[in-house]
């Protein structure tokens, strides 16, 4: 989990901030907050996908489902143990 | 009582003549829409009154009374003008939804500089086009964004200043850098605000073209009476409403009613600069008691997503009028805006180049659910023949939207293309390029655009800047781009793409092109879908047929093939 924390963190950061001094932890809201906005959120998704070989369904990807590091990570361990 | 009363009694009137009386506007005089805004506001009493009420990430909050709006954009005018910024230059605003983005406005057109706002999720290819089109002078900017002018900066001559209006001098400034703290400047309480005049350029909107790169469309301080009037009949604002308007000033919606609009008419506005989540907005209306409400339909769908359970725990009993543009709101939408929050979504028709609301439904008038409306009193819109350009008398012949030109805002022309400007006009009627048709009430209903440009959330995304920046991708051989029908956004961006030799398609490869497209674009133009093929639907002279992908995308009858090519 720690591992999966860390690369979602790191992916979030160098992909979709802008300001990279600004502090992103693992519950900063990145949809809510504005950080992702809902289009690049399908890019968000394909990364994962493609990262950890699993298929999100539409309805699961929810804003809310994505909208922390915390949230995209027990998601995506749904979908592992699957 | 609403604002415009009866609609057919207001059809008898001179909508414009009315609406200069009410901003004591005389033919000849001065107008200048930052005096309208600010100053004016504060000579009718209304100084300590809030202008707005900002809320950013992290529950921060900031609210500006008229008298701080009229002053705070004095000292943003004379810092621009100690630049060097004379009258008529463009004066890029690229940021987030933060007060400077607002009050910085109305300090540009008090300057009789031209202000060209633009999307702060532009990626740096998008930012330079326009800059480059309009030999932007200074930029106005945050240091989250400033790596992307930093970038193209050798590619423009032009741009003498860049402003940086968060610099808290952690970060060393670079050329032609400069920091400018709005809250911490010196109030000037009198400045000497640029006499323009009717004609006088004011707002350089960019918009998107289907085949050539994005045109900057010139609006005049005139419009100021269009948009006055509109926001008064359509919006009904009223003197203690609290308003909300949920487009960002990049886009035309967030300038004309989302900055002009509401403080021309003195009226508390409301900004929120998060994104979007229903508990978020919700919570937004609650804390903020807002009265007014005009948004788009594709968060007005998302909202249908997130469900009614979510509405019922907040106390959204403020709301009186709720309004809609960007897109088409589609029936269910209306109705079940009236369901959850007791109130019909008024939905309204314009575009970058119309200025202001053209087409709408009003207060107190029967809503068709799925219809555009009728045309504002004053304009004179029409459906005419897609091929002769003849009227339409016929009741529900589809044809297309028509607009009889010489209303206030009207875009004045393309900057630097006067050419496609005059395309716009046909047999008298300026035409916007949707297709519509009218019932035997009156009503408008719009079928669809008449060309491939791509409504993407309210957005307009031209396929031939995306195809252009997948050119540049080390993957892409050719691609061709069309709108996906989608729920909430109504149409994204699908490409079809064929790979150079030595190329595979994978999912690493679709990533890396999706994020490629949403750096050097923005996020509304990358592709949602990449479906990877062997070759792309040809005409015989070599033309992609996008017509063809884009009916298989949305289930219709191709059409006419026989110029496709064989393979």
């Amino acid at each position: 989990m720690e591992e999966i924390r860390d690369v979602v963190l790191e992916y979030v950061k160098k992909e979709y901030m802008e300001d990279q001094d600004e502090e992103l932890t693992y519950d900063t809201a990145l949809i809510s907050g504005g950080y992702v906005d809902s289009f690049s959120m399908v890019s968000l998704k394909r990364f994962l996908e493609t990262k950890y070989k699993i298929s999100l369904p539409d309805d699961k990807a929810t804003p809310q489902a994505f909208d922390t590091v915390n949230n995209i990570v027990k998601l995506v361990q749904e979908f592992l143990n699957k | 009582m609403h604002n415009i009363g009866s609609y057919e009694d207001r059809l008898k009137q001179n909508s414009w003549q009315l609406s200069e009386q009410e901003l004591g506007y005389k033919p000849g005089d001065n107008i200048n829409i930052g005096w309208y805004c600010s100053d004016r506001i504060c000579q009718m009493g209304k100084g300590d009154k809030l202008a707005l009420k900002w809320e950013g990430i992290g529950g921060k909050e900031k609210n500006y009374t008229y008298n701080d709006v009229r002053q705070l954009s004095n000292s943003i005018g004379n810092f621009l003008r100690q630049l060097g910024i004379q009258p008529g230059e463009r004066v890029c605003l690229f940021m987030d939804r933060i007060p400077e983005l607002y009050i910085g406005f109305v300090g540009i057109l008090k300057t009789g500089a031209i202000a060209q706002p633009l999307f702060s999720a532009f990626g740096d290819e998008s930012l330079l086009v326009r800059l480059e089109n309009a030999e932007t002078a200074a930029i106005l900017t945050q240091k989250k964004h400033v790596g992307k002018v930093r970038k193209i900066l050798d590619k423009l001559p032009h741009l003498r200043h860049i402003i940086v209006v968060d610099d808290a001098g952690k970060s060393a400034l670079q050329d032609r850098e400069v920091a400018f703290n709005m809250d911490e400047s010196a109030r000037i309480d009198n400045f000497d605000i640029y006499p323009t005049t009717a004609e006088s350029p004011s707002v350089l909107h960019y918009t998107s073209g289907t085949t050539g790169m994005p045109k900057g469309v010139k609006h005049v301080h005139y419009a100021l009476i269009s948009i006055y009037l509109t926001a008064k009949w359509v919006l009904d604002l009223h003197e203690k409403d609290i308003y909300w308007c949920t487009a960002d000033p990049g886009w035309v919606t967030g300038t004309s009613y989302g900055i002009v609009a509401p403080w021309a008419l003195g009226v508390t506005q409301c900004v929120n600069d998060i994104g979007f989540s229903a508990d978020a907005w919700y919570s937004f209306i609650q804390k903020h008691k807002i009265t007014v409400w005009y948004s788009a339909p594709t968060a007005i769908r998302s909202l249908m997503k997130a469900g009614e359970e979510v509405v019922k725990q907040y106390d959204l009993s403020s709301l009186r009028h709720l309004a809609s543009v960007g897109e088409p709101l589609n029936a269910e939408a209306v109705i079940w805006g009236e369901k959850v929050y007791g109130l019909k979504f008024h939905d309204s028709y314009w575009q970058t180049e119309t200025g202001s609301i053209m087409i709408s439904n009003y207060p107190g008038m029967k809503i068709k659910p799925g219809s555009m409306g009728k045309p504002f009193p004053g304009i004179s819109g029409v459906v005419v023949d897609t091929e002769t350009y003849e009227l339409i008398t016929e009741v529900g012949k589809v044809g297309l939207i028509g607009f009889k030109p010489g209303w206030p805002s009207m875009m004045r022309t393309y900057w630097n293309n006067e050419e496609t400007y005059q395309k716009k006009f046909v047999n008298g009627w300026y035409i916007p390029g949707d297709r519509a048709y009218i019932d035997q009430d009156g009503y408008f209903w719009f079928v669809g655009r008449d060309d491939d440009i791509i409504n993407t959330g309210g957005h307009l995304v031209s396929p031939f800047e995306v195809e252009s920046a997948l050119l540049e991708h080390p993957a892409v051989a050719e691609s061709a781009v069309v709108a996906k029908p989608d729920f909430v956004n109504m149409e994204v961006v699908k490409a079809f793409v064929t790979l150079k030799p030595g190329y595979e398609a994978s999912e690493e490869l679709d990533l890396d092109i999706m994020n490629f497209i949403r750096k050097k674009l923005s996020p509304l133009a990358m592709p949602q879908e990449i479906e990877f093929v062997p070759n792309l639907p040809k005409t015989r002279s070599g033309k992609i047929m996008r017509r063809v992908l884009k009916a298989q995308e949305w289930g219709e009858e191709i059409g006419d093939i026989s110029t496709l090519e064989d393979d």
